[in-house]
């Protein structure tokens, strides 16, 4: 067998490993720690009879390994169970959000992975000159700051004393692309601002890295321009760290949302999430923790793949 | 302290001014905690130099009760991250073998679930309290400095002069605090701060979402909560905030560049 199709084998086993050891450990998150769902939902002043009944009803009695078993198949099965506040169906009303959710870090994305990658090679070709120090000066600020804070701030300059978009993001599933593109502008906006910083810097430091070789030096002595030694020598180099960083963002960016959606009021997962965390709805807890953890995962595991299948040393052993 | 470049004194001053604002909050608070003093969302005026809240209450006092909730579990859940990381990754990177596959394994694990959702998780069926907070920042970001002395304390581990520890006879508990310890040091100081700024942001994002510090107890992150309706009429209470966490994790940043600068100066670099 070709060597990287063993290492692709072997990280996609690791991967999955990992994932079930995740929701391994979501699940004792929520089950074996001192508080318990059945006196969440009585509080305090419940009897013992009412919590035994409780507990009894949601079958919380038997064995925590039993249960750890039923939620995993019947996750993988694609039911989710049902919330404990509303007593619907968890997988229906995560659908839609999940869409939500989606198309605002897509739009997101779609803005910030070229932007930071163009914006750090600029800064490595004027570096330690005006436009690199300016842009590492907006980014640090950017990082210094929690994203809620950066939603509001841009809520009030662009929604408030602008007006130019609506401050709170509603969507559904009437409105045309257009209508959905101008309601997420400002929520993608934030987000775009909160991995850029990190995108650019970390691209920045990539090509840096590269610029050092001896045959960026001989590029520059066949009187090349700046810019094209950066463009066609530096950049094909780095493409294995840049797209490291840019899928590291995009796991970034996941959790990102569920702060930026209770911002913008955006009816997405994170807001679900949050919502019923503190209604403690375990179950909806659970399954959007597991789908949030699912996905970070994933998106770590194929910035892995990314990065063996780019590197032509693996590609064609000796 | 010969020879602190500026930035780092600037960045220091400021740091020590809202450290010392925490702990004197009660004397230099000009109005009560959760005193209603005046109208709804006053503007900013003589009398109240912030203007007041959703409740009527003095902006500036909250601010100030604020910072200092705010940096007091920021600082505690530092100190068990720190405390419990360090020592956990020295202890991987001293004994090695199966107890380091072990413990390293087990963080790689801890790291794959995003810290916010791991944190929310936790906190749909615990109780919300003070000590459950700190506990719950402090273990999730542990994992983040595990990693770093971990890797610290593996290069250190095959000097030689930790080799002569070991022929003098010295036990493990020796050759973590006496050799490793005191040389790991300065990479740790540096990023102490980044954790610390981490914790203030982390702890602020929760009590936003409603699940941090619960009030009527003020902090900089339930402050924007209580006041984020106003935004929308132009009153920009929850903004303030932001000014203040921003100077002081900028602060915090210039002291922990400096930190870090003059550890790689001391690695036989330009002598600064």
């Amino acid at each position: 067998m070709h060597p990287v199709l063993t290492l692709v084998i072997q990280r996609l086993a690791l991967g999955l490993l990992l994932l079930l050891a995740a929701s391994v450990l979501i699940f004792i998150g929520t089950e074996i720690l001192p508080g318990d769902v059945a006196q969440a939902i009585l509080g305090q002043g419940a009897t013992e009879q009412a919590l035994h009944n409780m507990r009894a009803e949601m079958g919380l009695d038997r064995p925590a390994v039993t249960r750890y078993f039923e939620w995993l198949f019947s996750a993988l099965q694609g039911d989710l169970g049902s919330a404990l506040s509303n007593g619907r169906d968890i997988a229906e009303s995560i659908g839609t959000r999940m869409k939500n959710t989606l198309f605002l870090a897509s739009v997101a994305a779609a803005i910030s992975v070229p932007l930071s990658i163009f914006l750090g090679l600029l800064a490595v070709r004027y570096r330690d000159r005006w436009p690199d120090r300016l842009i590492s000066a907006i980014t640090l600020t950017s990082i210094s700051l929690p994203e809620f804070l950066l939603g509001y701030i841009i809520m009030y300059v662009f929604s408030v004393q602008l007006g130019w978009f609506p401050s709170v993001s509603n969507i559904n599933s009437g409105m045309s692309f257009g209508e959905k593109l101008i309601a997420v502008a400002l929520p993608a906006l934030v987000l775009t601002l909160v991995v850029l910083a990190h995108m650019m810097r970390m691209t920045r430091a990539a090509i840096l890295n590269v610029m050092q070789s001896a045959y960026i030096e001989t590029a520059e002595l066949k009187g090349l321009r700046r810019f094209t030694i950066i463009a066609r020598h530096a950049m094909p180099n780095s493409i294995a760290p840049i797209v490291n960083v840019v899928m590291l963002n995009l796991a970034y960016l996941v959790v990102g949302v569920v702060v930026i959606e209770v911002v913008f009021v955006y009816p997405g997962m994170g807001q679900y999430l949050v919502d019923h965390v503190s209604k403690r709805d375990v179950p909806v807890v659970q399954a959007c923790g597991l789908i949030f953890a699912t996905i970070y995962i994933g998106l770590n595991l194929l910035a892995d793949l990314i990065s063996i299948l780019s590197n032509p040393r693996l590609r064609h052993p000796k | 302290m010969k020879g602190i470049p500026l930035s780092a004194l600037l960045g220091l001053t400021i740091t020590l001014l809202y450290f010392a604002m925490a702990i004197l909050a009660p004397l230099i608070a000009p109005y009560g905690m959760s005193e209603i003093v005046g109208d709804v969302w006053e503007p900013a005026s003589a009398e109240y130099w912030l203007g007041t809240d959703n409740l009527g209450r003095d902006l500036l006092t909250r601010m100030i009760y604020g910072g200092r909730n705010t940096i007091f579990v920021a600082s505690m859940a530092t100190a068990l991250s720190f405390s419990l990381g360090a020592i956990l990754g020295f202890t991987a990177a001293v004994y090695g073998g199966w107890i380091d596959q072990l413990m390293a394994r087990f963080n790689d694990l801890v790291m794959s679930i995003p810290t916010l959702i791991f944190a929310l998780v936790v906190l749909s069926v615990m109780p919300v309290t003070l000590p459950v907070l700190i506990l719950v920042m402090g273990l999730l970001d542990s994992t983040r400095v595990f990693r770093l002395s971990r890797a610290v304390a593996v290069d250190i581990n095959v000097m030689d002069y930790v080799e002569a520890a070991r022929l003098r006879g010295e036990g493990q508990r020796w050759v973590i605090f006496r050799e490793i310890l005191p040389n790991a040091l300065s990479p740790l100081v540096a990023e102490l701060g980044l954790r610390f700024i981490f914790a203030i942001l982390f702890i602020s994002t929760l009590s936003f979402l409603g699940l941090g510090i619960q009030p009527p107890n003020a902090d900089w992150g339930g402050i924007v909560k209580e006041n984020r309706e106003g935004i929308v009429y132009g009153i920009p209470a929850a903004l303030m905030p932001a000014l203040a966490i921003v100077t002081l994790s900028i602060s915090v940043n210039l002291v922990a560049d400096w930190a870090l600068n003059r550890t790689t100066s001391l690695k036989g670099g330009r002598g600064v």
